[in-house]
């Protein structure tokens, strides 16, 4: 069992926890993530590590409440344990085993859309930590929406903020706020790295991919184990099928079939919204729901 | 070989029921039956089934207790050579070991040694002890990396010898392929394995879930940091293997791994209870012909599928055992023998819409001394279904050996080790599916428990080399 040892709302329907786990804590890097199961009877989960802390051996998490399982884990209260944690898991980020002065010499750029925000800010820190600049755009549907953005600046040399509807900052999508940096403001960056929705995640592509800057994304496949012996997050990278769990979660972006990964993703879709009609109403039934 | 009795049956849920749940199908015998089935053995003096035991049961042995109504002597007798009788006694292939070496077979069908073996297992979790054994500790620490029979073997023979162990799982649930692939209806958790491995547990081994050696911790830091004295890797051939083939990567194409994964571990037969989901197909065509095809093919009849194996050889070569292809054939599974998948095709959304498959013929025997297939040509056909199960095969996950200098592998990726477990690397030493390539879990258990030898002799042979490291 692993305590929740804090646990804050960043936005609605956004969650932080720092969740007691000192084994994953000590071999956490950058770009990992951990399986999250909250109950005896819940699913794995995948979620990255949004920030980890050796001494207090604790892994921080930051959730989005979309189905069932992320719901029943944003339930549990501060001080209660959830039933199993396992990590760190995946590949960590590239950076973290790139020569440091070579990064500096780079114009990095982090793209995050939604709850994506919250395993950017890590790498960021990290770079930071490491002497190394970035540049940060946070994209979201409105300012509400926005997680996370004091840590960030904190962490960034510059900060941007996207909202669909101009409610903060540029007003439009992540991608149009890139291109007004690059093409108006005549800002150059060596590589992009995008962390979000699957959707978002492919109009970076698309845009970089029209702009000459190479491109990293961190793919949120459906998983199961997360250890590569099931296949579910299988997704292609130039024409090869890999594992996201194993050979990922981040991949150079322009090889990524996102339509594919995107229809992947929708395979349960139906019976994800049945059981969480099922499970609001049985909530609301027994008067859980406030 | 005069007036043998015929084979005794055993009592088995009814295939139509069967069909439509995950209950056991077979129900064992009872004391009367197991002991009419043990007067069958002919006690011979050179008994080939004990021979033809990958572990040496004494097996005429255990089969004269039963007879004399001494089930704690039988169990006993099992003991000395297996670990998990209650399991292997299920999901052995006896028709190529033991019983496939019956006298009686010969004229008779031979004696149901298997069913005995299961029915003195389950009797010893019925009525065997349920204290923690004492064990006068010897103060040095063995690590086990996974919990399938391979592990659960080894650290059960070093427990006994006094060693404090513990079991690493990547898992949330012990077990290894015993919990998240062979299923309910043949291998029941809570009832059988949980149970075994609680037997274990009583010995005082430790078991420390949801790590994965190489990510949350690796071999090196278990031997340096933490003070253990040896680890044995248990880890199995857990990565599924795809055909690469056209439209594999379709919605509605799964590994076995997953689909049964889903099933067993995540509870998804039992929607009700758990929340994880698992595609219910209306029309499922399973790719393979081993016990991982058997296992997914009945698990999808009983979610209630039309379901189908599509196998590139004949019926002679299936290799999985010869009651589960039994009963998949009672259960309204079908066989499309001779076929090979070629393409997997989808409809305008992305799903599957049917399997393109070429019907085969049988050629010149292999290396293996199977009749290979070989393509007829112009037999390409569409075999219409919704969903697709790859069961080829599964081979070892290359997360260890990446991780750890000095751990050498095959061609095939599994772990090079002697006869005895030792691997390439000092104090390392591997066994079970990890070092064979997939195989059975009699083998597994075999190997557990000669690598605890080897690793006992280690530690011995160190000792005055190594200070005992304690933490
Ligand atoms: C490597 C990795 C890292 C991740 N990190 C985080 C994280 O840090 N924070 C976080 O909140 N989530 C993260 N996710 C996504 C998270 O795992 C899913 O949101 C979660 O599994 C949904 O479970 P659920 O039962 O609540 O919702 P479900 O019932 O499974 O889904 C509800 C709805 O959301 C859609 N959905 C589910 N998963 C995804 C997905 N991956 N992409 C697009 N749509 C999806 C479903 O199709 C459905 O419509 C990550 C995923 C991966 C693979
Ligand atoms: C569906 C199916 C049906 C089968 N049916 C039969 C049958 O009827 N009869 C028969 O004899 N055999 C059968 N087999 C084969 C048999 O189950 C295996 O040969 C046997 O389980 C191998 O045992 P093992 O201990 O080597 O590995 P496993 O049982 O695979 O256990 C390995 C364990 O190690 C864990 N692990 C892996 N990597 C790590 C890591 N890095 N860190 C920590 N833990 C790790 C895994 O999670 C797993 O729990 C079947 C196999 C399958 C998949
Ligand atoms: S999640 Fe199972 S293989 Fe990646």
């Amino acid at each position: 069992m692993y305590q929740i040892l804090r646990k804050v709302k960043l936005a609605e329907n956004i969650y932080l926890m720092d969740i007691h786990a000192p084994r994953v804590a000590h071999s956490a890097h950058p770009g990992q993530f951990v399986i999250v199961r909250a109950t005896k009877e819940g699913e794995r989960i995948p979620l990255t590590i949004s920030d980890f802390d050796t001494e207090r051996g604790s892994v921080q998490i930051v959730v989005q409440t979309l189905g069932v399982s992320t719901l029943k884990l944003c339930e549990i209260a501060e001080g209660e344990c959830i039933e199993d944690f396992a990590g760190p898991l995946g590949r960590p980020s590239d950076f973290v085993y790139e020569n440091v002065e070579d990064l500096k010499a780079k114009r990095l750029l982090f793209i995050a859309g939604g709850v994506g925000t919250a395993p950017v800010y890590p790498q960021v820190k990290w770079l930071h930590e490491h002497g190394v600049e970035a540049d940060v755009i946070i994209g979201a549907k409105t300012k509400e929406l926005l997680i996370l953005t004091d840590e960030m600046r904190s962490v960034a040399s510059n900060l941007y903020i996207a909202t669909d509807d101009g409610s903060e900052g540029f007003k439009g999508m992540v991608t149009g706020c890139l291109k007004e940096l690059v093409e108006v403001q005549g800002k150059h960056y060596d590589t992009v790295i995008t962390i979000g929705p699957m959707i978002m995640m492919k109009f970076v592509a698309l845009t970089t991919k029209e702009l000459g800057i190479p491109t990293i994304a961190s793919l949120n496949s459906l998983m199961v184990d997360g250890t590569g012996m099931c296949g579910a997050c299988r997704v292609s990278v130039g024409g090869k099928t890999k594992f996201t769990c194993v050979d990922g979660p981040e991949f150079d972006a322009h090889e990524v079939d996102f339509d594919e990964a995107m229809r992947r993703s929708g395979q349960y879709r139906t019976e994800e919204q049945r059981r969480l009609e099922r499970y609001k109403d049985h909530k609301c039934r027994i008067g859980l729901d406030k | 070989m005069a007036n043998i009795i015929s084979r005794t049956p055993v009592r088995e849920q009814e295939p139509a029921t069967r069909a439509a749940n995950f209950e056991e199908v077979c129900y064992g015998f009872n004391l009367e039956e197991a002991q009419r089935e043990a007067s069958r053995c002919l006690h011979c003096r050179n008994p080939r089934c004990v021979k033809a035991c990958p572990v040496g049961i004494q097996i005429p042995n255990f089969i004269a207790a039963i007879a004399e109504g001494d089930l704690q002597m039988a169990a006993n007798i099992i003991a000395e050579d297996s670990l998990l009788p209650s399991i292997c006694g299920r999901v052995c292939p006896q028709e190529s070991q033991c019983e496939g070496s019956c006298i009686v077979g010969i004229k008779n069908e031979p004696v149901a040694i298997g069913k005995l073996e299961r029915f003195v297992g389950d009797w010893q979790l019925e009525n065997g002890t349920a204290e923690k054994a004492v064990i006068e500790p010897n103060g040095k620490k063995v690590a086990v990396v996974g919990s399938g029979p391979a592990g659960l073997a080894c650290a059960a023979d070093l427990a006994k010898w006094g060693y404090e162990v513990t079991v690493f799982e990547a898992l949330h649930r012990l077990g290894g392929v015993l919990s998240y692939g062979i299923p309910e209806f043949r291998l029941p958790k809570e009832r059988i394995v949980e149970r075994e491995i609680a037997k274990v547990e009583r010995l005082g081994v430790k078991f420390e879930k949801n790590i994965i050696v190489g990510r949350t911790l690796t071999i090196d830091s278990l031997l340096d940091e933490e003070g253990f004295a040896a680890v044995f890797i248990g880890s199995g051939a857990g990565l599924p293997k795809f055909m690469g083939i056209e439209g594999e990567n379709l919605n509605g194409v799964f590994s076995a791994n997953e689909f049964l994964t889903r099933i067993n571990l995540m509870g998804a037969y039992a929607p009700e209870r758990f929340d994880t989901p698992v595609r219910r197909g209306e029309k499922v065509a399973v790719v393979g012909g081993g016990n991982v095809a058997m296992d997914a093919v009945r698990s999808a009849k009983r979610l209630g599928a039309d379901a189908y194996i599509i196998y590139r050889r004949s019926e002679a070569e299936l290799p999985a055992r010869v009651e589960e292809v039994h009963h998949a054939k009672e259960e309204g599974v079908q066989f499309a023998m001779l076929t090979n998948p070629v393409a997997v095709v989808g409809d305008e959304k992305g799903w599957v819409r049917a399997l393109r498959c070429v019907r085969m013929e049988l050629g010149e025997p292999d290396e293996s001394g199977r009749r290979s297939p070989v393509v007829v040509e112009g037999s390409e056909f569409e075999l219409e279904c919704d969903t697709v199960i790859m069961a080829l095969g599964t081979s070892p996950n290359p997360l260890i050996a990446s991780t750890t200098e000095g751990l050498e592998r095959n061609r095939r990726g599994c772990l090079v080790a002697s006869e005895e477990g030792a691997t390439t690397r000092e104090g390392v030493f591997a066994g079970g599916d990890a070092v064979t390539g997939a195989a059975t879990v009699i083998l597994a258990m075999g190997a557990g428990r000669k690598a605890a030898k080897a690793i006992h002799d280690y530690i011995r042979s160190t000792v005055d080399r190594q200070p005992t490291k304690s933490k």
